[in-house]
């Protein structure tokens, strides 16, 4: 079976190729970029007037299933990772069972690739039950399949099993990403503390929740020489702490999630439960700063931390309700609006940010370019598309997004997965 | 006077000056209603009025029910536990019911912040929020502000003192909006545990010391210790606290003369103020409760009343 995809203007991390090529695609893999290619037999796709980007991929995603498949499973999860223009996506742990044993591991596995559509890599628990007390078996789960921990939704509080975490992954390869959230004094916070809280009533979590964790896994990863991946970074001085910590040669790396750029903590005023999340949404000040960070490279990758939840379990008051929003399907949106047009990044470092750096960071040899050898895993852009988020055009299971009514800019228009079309507009 | 427009009473921000003064000269009628023999007038007769309380109160149920009763409303009065509120029946879907036996107003309280804003948009019925998490008390507020102007006969100019746990209190963010519209100059005071992050962007002065803070106070307005809070540590003790912070004849020796002391109740009597002041001559405690019916009274029937039926006769 073979695909060509024709009119390309495709898009690397590290260059825009002006003039349009052909791309030539067998058994899922790319075999020829150049002109005028033809091939018997092949489906084609027209790119004229789109972009052509590697395959997106999100490496900080909630399918929730095993456990609560009326938020998502990994069918819905994987039709709106689809049309959000993702390829790969990795799964946190924090299902019912957690994802800490390589039997529920294979399981994740086996249900993705009955569905088929995208590239799914279950993301293993750093410690049993995520209960803060004992290391996983990190070998055994390395062997099913997972390239990544995380204990995300908390931190792994103990710093000398966190220390501990940090010498296994050394030596099995595998990264660990940290929820950073210092438990004690974000203490029951539902939104960032702030004159915001303070108008509202509403607990605040403040930011040194998140910075204590960051300074301190800074300190473990120079003292082991190991690596730490810092999962949706919201603060100024988390972005200044990695800053220092890249600048001095220590082996972390940071993500940023849309909502984290674009919402401050006013839009709690609504009271709103699909504006709670974790971390809080913050300020001007910190927005403005992860834009300068993801500009010059502090923050390596922007995620989504897609987190659905029932319209029950959000229609709640807003102490009570469950962090977390949808975003699957809005991140290229609100991406390609808000950086790519705001001037913060140019479209070759959005590729950078979400496709190169992710591949990088987990490593996927074969992925995040657009290369001849490489998989065919592609998602075509159209860059000018402006459209608005609504819930009747969302595919996701769960419906808590704040951004619905909001205009975005930049629309996927087809996904390609080792070769197949796994999505088309 | 201009009329008055609004549907529901949330907050105090949102109420321009002239509409809290519009509720203080209205509860000055009602309250004369309250001293009468017959205390009852017609007002509302036919409305029906739900006391929604998610969250346990006595006196201020209590007020707002005597309010209702006395402008002839009917009262239903139902207390909800959160605990069952979690399992199924979502807030919205519970004032909805309340509302489908065509209630005309849901008077609110919950522990959380936020939710009387939530069924204002939901419901149909008129909403008085009758205190939401550390958010807002405005009832509460209303009934300090006609207090303060009663026995002083003014608020602008006049420096207003709030002492305690400022953080979790919604007593004090409401008399901080109410305050400053009507031109106070308010001070809030307490340990810097229980300060919240930002409180002086509300146009508030910050003090950790009441000594400095009671020699130019015209009001002080205590608030109330939740001793629950001390599980979390947030004072060293309640009896440091009791001597640093509490109220007592000793700290008042450079007071002014015509001090009003204040507390929305219930007092931790050797806590927040000593005895002998919470019964003394500073003490408008049981003024506050008082007005307190007025003011509901007042809140009641602008929310629901209508131009034909005038509180009281001229």
């Amino acid at each position: 079976m073979s695909l060509l995809i024709k009119n390309a203007v495709i898009i690397n991390a590290d260059k825009i190729y002006k003039k349009a090529q052909d791309i030539l695609i067998e058994k899922g893999k790319i075999v020829t970029i150049g002109d005028s290619l033809k091939k018997d037999g092949a489906k084609v796709v027209d790119a004229k007037n789109n972009y052509v980007l590697p395959g997106l991929i999100d490496i900080h995603v909630h399918l929730r299933e095993p456990g609560r498949e009326d938020k998502e499973t990994i069918e819905t999860g994987s039709k709106a990772a689809v049309k959000g223009g993702f390829t790969t996506i990795m799964c946190m742990p924090n299902t019912k069972p957690v994802l800490d044993n390589c039997m529920v591991i294979e399981a994740v596995i086996k249900e993705a690739k009955r569905v088929g559509l995208l590239n799914v890599i279950p993301i293993g628990s750093i410690t049993k039950g995520q209960k803060d007390e004992d290391l996983v078996d990190m070998f055994e789960l390395k062997e099913a399949g997972c390239l990544a921990l995380s204990d995300d939704g908390k931190s792994v509080v103990n710093s000398q099993l966190m220390k501990m975490a940090m010498q296994y992954s050394k030596m099995t390869g595998l990264l660990l990403i940290e929820h950073c959230e210092d438990p004690l004094i974000s203490s029951g916070g539902v939104m960032n503390e702030g004159e915001t809280s303070t108008l509202l009533g509403l607990k605040g979590d403040p930011g040194i929740s998140e910075t204590i964790i960051v300074a301190r896994d800074i300190e473990l990863a120079n003292y082991l020489d190991a690596r730490i991946h810092f999962a949706h970074m919201s603060l100024r001085r988390s972005v200044e702490l990695i800053r220092f910590a890249k600048s001095q040669g220590i082996k972390v790396t940071a993500e940023a999630c849309p909502h984290h750029f674009t919402l401050t903590d006013e839009e709690v005023k609504s009271f709103n439960t699909n504006t709670k999340v974790n971390p809080p949404l913050r300020t001007k000040d910190d927005i403005a700063a992860i834009k300068e960070a993801l500009k010059d490279g502090t923050i390596d990758c922007i995620v989504t931390d897609h987190a659905p939840h029932t319209q029950e379990d959000k229609e709640v008051d807003f102490d009570h309700a469950p962090f977390g929003m949808i975003g699957l399907e809005t991140s290229v949106g609100l991406t390609v609006a808000e950086l790519v047009d705001g001037g913060v990044l140019s479209w070759p470092q959005m590729v950078e940010k979400m496709a190169f750096m992710p591949a990088k960071i987990i490593g996927l040899e074969n992925k995040g370019e657009i290369k001849e050898g490489l998989d065919a895993d592609l998602t075509i852009i159209n860059p000018n598309e402006e459209w608005i988020v609504t819930e009747e055009d969302t595919v996701s299971k769960s419906k808590n997004s704040p951004f619905f009514g909001r205009k975005l800019k930049g629309r996927v228009k087809v996904t390609i997965y080792g070769g197949k079309v796994v999505y088309e507009e | 006077m201009s009329e008055w427009t609004r549907h529901d009473l949330l907050d105090l921000k949102e109420l321009s000056k002239e509409e809290i003064e519009m509720v203080l000269q209205t509860a000055k009628s009602f309250k004369e209603v309250s001293a009468r023999d017959v205390k009852k007038v017609p007002a509302l007769r036919g409305k029906t009025v739900a006391m929604l309380f998610f969250e346990p109160s006595t006196r201020t149920r209590v007020s707002f029910e005597l309010a209702a009763k006395r402008l002839s409303a009917d009262t239903i009065s139902i207390a909800i536990s959160n605990s069952s509120l979690n399992k199924g029946e979502t807030i919205i879907d519970t004032a909805k019911n309340i509302e489908a036996m065509n209630v005309d107003l849901l008077v609110v309280r919950h522990s959380c912040a936020g939710v009387p804003h939530i069924l204002a948009e939901n419901v149909g019925s008129s909403i008085i929020n009758a205190g939401d998490g550390c958010r807002s008390h405005p009832t509460q507020a209303l009934l300090d502000l006609f207090t303060i102007k009663e026995k002083l006969g003014k608020i602008e100019g006049l420096n207003v003192a709030i002492i305690g746990d400022i953080l979790h209190s919604r007593v004090a963010r409401s008399n901080i909006w109410g305050l400053k519209k009507l031109g106070a100059n308010v001070t809030v005071c307490g340990p810097s545990t229980l300060m919240p992050v930002g409180i002086e962007r509300m146009g508030v002065n910050v003090s950790y010391n009441v000594n400095d803070v009671i020699k130019t106070a015209d009001v002080l307005m205590l608030l109330r210790l939740q001793m629950e809070r001390q599980k979390d540590k947030f004072l060293p003790s309640i009896r440091e606290y009791a001597k640093s912070f509490g109220i007592n004849s000793s700290k008042l020796k450079d007071a002014k003369k015509d001090l009003v002391i204040m507390h929305p109740g219930p007092t931790n009597r050797g806590v927040e103020l000593s005895a002998e002041i919470a019964d003394g001559k500073y003490s408008v405690i049981l003024d506050q409760v008082t007005n307190g019916l007025a003011i509901r009274m007042a809140v009641l029937y602008l929310l629901l009343g209508t131009k034909e039926q005038a509180p009281v006769s001229g």
